[in-house]
């Protein structure tokens, strides 16, 4: 437990670093740099022009699509991790069972492509 | 020990403070970044117990891709958190109440606990020492052979939700022309170009 | 492992022509949906065949994740009956209805085979997934039609309240393996009948635990206090999804409520039998109060439903194999009834559009008098009036009931359907005593004909030929017990 956690500690020292480095940098041009907050420097400015409308505007439910079917494709490769850690270990069984889980998800991904779930426009 | 100890107190306050700001901030994507944080500080602590892989996955999966749907969600839906958190108070007492019970209820769980002898060894697969195979191994060593069904199964629920997105939301428009191209490919100069004998001097 | 393979050659067989559909279907010319429908129906059948060739005893596979037994088959071989026939009754109202997509067919497929795997699951895992496999494509086929409102709205209910009973599932199920260790049906049930044997009481966190799994699992039987999402999805659905949601999901439900208690928690029966009595009696009482102010045939089908969830529970409740034996032929029973009612549902089109009121049923006897009559056939059944096949179902769970001591279950029952019976006759009453109102559109189509008639035949002959269904269910509830003790 403990050598696992060993392996472990240069990322911890290299948050150290980034969490340090980046209080640093933020509370030294706070502390150091002349401020004159102004609400004018705050507003919204469009080309000269007071803002026309609200910058959030609403998304595609296009980009919902992309994300969800990345989410799948994710999950497949999540799976694909274990798998080529132990492959030594377990085998032509092992190998063939996920040719065949990747065939089920490829089987996805065809259709995908057929129903043009892949084009943007 | 120290050290691991000190990291623990760390992740998990970070964790909790990021989950009470998850539904306490008044901008949504503020939440969604919020949970980014509650979601790594867990893979942190995850790390902690030895399950290094469920660590890497909380990243991977959480961080990388369900994260990143939710930010979708939040910008498509375009909601207005100061009327959706107007019953916040009323609800509140029923709310507490629920909480409340499963809180007490998981003490009572951990109260009784008591892990029957005989666990040890009915456990299909017990755990390996994470001194001799890695937690990504062990898993890997049974996932794809003793659990097959299982994992083909698992694979069959992605190919449905893959089926179900896109029958729920895709929409193929009309009027938009696409770029084919095979068409493009295999057009031949007889199909596109026309030569006209034009009379010189009166135009086309 | 190829052993394995021919234990479940039915669940393969119907997920590779799944497959095999949607591909064909991603790869045709034109709007393929006509024949992935026919043949996704072929497949259903072909599978039930398979079904049926399958041997009865008792077999483990993929080291006891998967079983097959003559319970698993019984109960399969209705969930296949209920699929086929709602995918032929979605025949012509897919293509009217402007929801042609071949998809639809497909996902009742996947909907199928995750039913065929929760009644087949030996283990806490399995049986989620085969859960999952089940409710995600039910919620994307309740939310089909996603240009309506109410479709819309039946699929999301539905969603997220299934999400949060999966949930409820999944902690009880981790509690259970926290407390036993395993999650493996059989060695729990070992663990549970030695800790019995040596006399100890079983762990709080083990009932906790088990408690959550029965709440999960009475959400997806839609038993009171568990039922709010039934009405509205009902309602909201496509009728054919709405008459497959009421048919194979509930008996794929009830059969894994059967195998759960009856299996690995079967040391655990004084507790377990407390929370079945209470379920079984909140859904009798509710669905016979509140059915009967309803005016929408669908949501009348979703409280009727509710109704009858609550008597097939008593059977559990028995927690006899008298009790699972009444249990089965309840759930067949119920299945054919059901599948009649929502035939004539679907026949239900006035001037081209659906309607679903239960005034439009006025006078049907003088305008359709056969339609008519199925439709009391099933209507006098589900009220349980002799000799229809809804009263026998009935009769064998109360006998189960007192069997088993449980006079409380079986007074409230009869007292319920006593009640129930108002809403199903008034029924009765306005087909054949009221004046008529506009007539239905003709033709039905002759698949619908058919299976009013089959229905019908089916319900109104069961107390002359019983032995297929009772000898069935005695053989599905003999080897579920069988593998208990």
């Amino acid at each position: 437990m403990e050598s696992l956690l060993i392996e472990y500690l240069p990322i911890l020292i290299f948050f150290g670093i980034a969490i340090g480095l980046a209080l640093a940098m933020v509370g030294a041009s706070y502390v150091v740099a002349r401020q004159s907050p102004d609400p004018e420097k705050d507003s919204a400015y469009e080309c000269g022009f007071e803002a026309f409308d609200d910058a959030r505007s609403r998304f595609d439910v296009r980009f919902y699509l992309v994300s969800i079917l990345f989410i799948i494709f994710d999950l497949e490769v999540a799976f694909l991790f274990p798998w080529a850690v132990s492959l030594s270990e377990i085998g032509v069984f092992g190998f063939w069972s996920m040719v065949v889980f990747l065939g089920i998800l490829t089987i996805g991904f065809i259709y995908e492509w057929k129903k043009g779930a892949l084009e943007w426009e | 020990m120290v050290v691991q100890a000190l990291c623990f107190y760390l992740f998990s306050a970070v964790a909790i403070a990021s989950a009470v700001m998850v539904i306490s901030s008044r901008n949504p994507v503020h939440s969604v970044l919020f949970l980014i944080l509650a979601f790594f500080n867990a893979a942190g602590l995850f790390v902690l117990m030895g399950a290094e892989f469920l660590g890497m996955i909380l990243v991977v999966v959480y961080l990388g891709a369900v994260t990143v749907l939710f930010l979708f969600v939040v910008m498509m839906l375009n909601i207005n958190v100061a009327e959706m958190r107007q019953g916040f108070l009323q609800y509140l007492p029923i709310g507490a109440t629920v909480g409340l019970i499963l809180l007490v209820e998981l003490f009572m769980v951990l109260g009784g606990w008591a892990i029957s002898p005989e666990a040890a060894q009915v456990a299909q697969v017990p755990t390996p020492p994470p001194e001799q195979v890695s937690n990504t191994a062990a898993l890997g060593n049974v996932l794809y052979t003793k659990y097959v069904y299982l994992f083909q199964a698992s694979g069959i629920v992605l190919l449905v939700a893959m089926i179900g997105a896109i029958v729920l939301t895709l929409r193929t428009r009309t009027g938009v022309r696409r770029q084919n191209l095979r068409e493009q490919s295999f057009r031949t100069r007889d199909e596109s170009v026309e030569v006209k004998k034009v009379q010189s001097g009166s135009g086309v | 492992m190829t052993y394995d393979l021919a234990t479940i050659a039915p669940e393969l067989f119907l997920l590779v022509s799944a497959m095999a559909l949607l591909m064909l279907g991603a790869f045709r010319q034109g709007n393929p949906t006509g024949l992935v429908l026919s043949l996704a129906t072929v497949a259903t059948v072909i599978t039930f065949v398979l079904v049926w060739l399958q041997p009865t005893a008792r077999e483990l596979a993929f080291g006891g994740l998967f079983v097959r037994d003559g319970f698993g088959n019984f109960m399969k071989g209705l969930i296949l009956v209920g699929s086929s026939v709602s995918l032929i009754m979605a025949w012509r109202f897919i293509e009217r209805e402007n929801m042609s997509r071949f998809e639809f067919p497909v996902l009742m497929l996947f909907a199928t085979v995750g039913m065929m795997m929760m009644v087949s699951a030996n283990d806490l895992i399995s049986l989620y997934i085969g859960l999952e496999l089940q409710s995600l494509s039910l919620y994307v086929i309740a939310a089909f039609r996603r240009d309506t409102l109410r479709s819309t709205e039946s699929g999301l209910k539905y969603f997220v309240l299934g999400a949060l009973s999966s949930g409820m599932l999944l902690y009880g199920s981790s509690l259970v393996y926290g407390f036993a260790g395993t999650t493996n049906f059989n060695t729990l049930a070992e663990i549970l009948q030695q800790a019995a044997q040596a006399g100890e009481a079983p762990s709080i966190g083990l009932i906790v635990g088990v408690v959550f799994v029965m709440a999960g699992l009475a959400f997806k039987v839609g038993g009171v206090p568990f039922h709010m999402w039934t009405p509205d999805v009902y309602e909201g659905a496509p009728t054919p999804v709405t008459a497959f949601f009421a048919s194979a999901p509930k008996i794929a439900a009830m059969a894994l409520f059967a195998r759960v208690l009856m299996g690995p928690f079967a040391e655990l029966v004084a507790q377990w039998q407390q929370v079945v009595v209470a379920i079984s009696l909140l859904s009798m009482v509710l669905g016979a109060l509140a059915a009967i102010s309803q005016t929408n045939i669908k949501r009348l089908m979703a409280y009727s439903s509710i109704g009858h969830v609550g008597y097939a529970l008593i059977g559990l409740a028995a927690g006899t194999e008298a009790g699972v034996r009444g249990l089965a032929v309840y759930m067949a029973i119920y299945l054919f009834m059901n599948l009649g009612t929502f035939a004539v549902i679907l026949c239900m089109r006035q001037k081209d559009r659906m309607v679903e009121n239960i005034d439009d049923l006025r006078g049907l006897s003088r305008t359709h008098p056969l339609m008519a009559l199925a439709m009391g056939i099933f209507m006098f059944s589900m009220a349980g009036i002799p000799p229809l096949a809804g009263f026998f179902s009935k009769l064998y769970v109360f006998l189960a009931a007192i069997e088993a001591q449980l006079y409380t279950l079986a007074v409230v029952g009869v007292l319920s359907s006593v009640v129930g019976a108002f809403y199903y006759l008034r029924i009765v009453k306005l087909m054949y005593f009221d004046e008529p109102a506009e007539s239905f559109d003709q033709p039905f189509g002759r698949e619908m004909s058919l299976i009013m008639g089959a229905a019908g035949a089916i319900t109104l002959l069961f107390f002359v030929f019983p032995s297929p269904i009772v000898s069935g269910a005695e053989a599905a509830a003999a080897s579920l017990l069988a593998a208990a003790g």
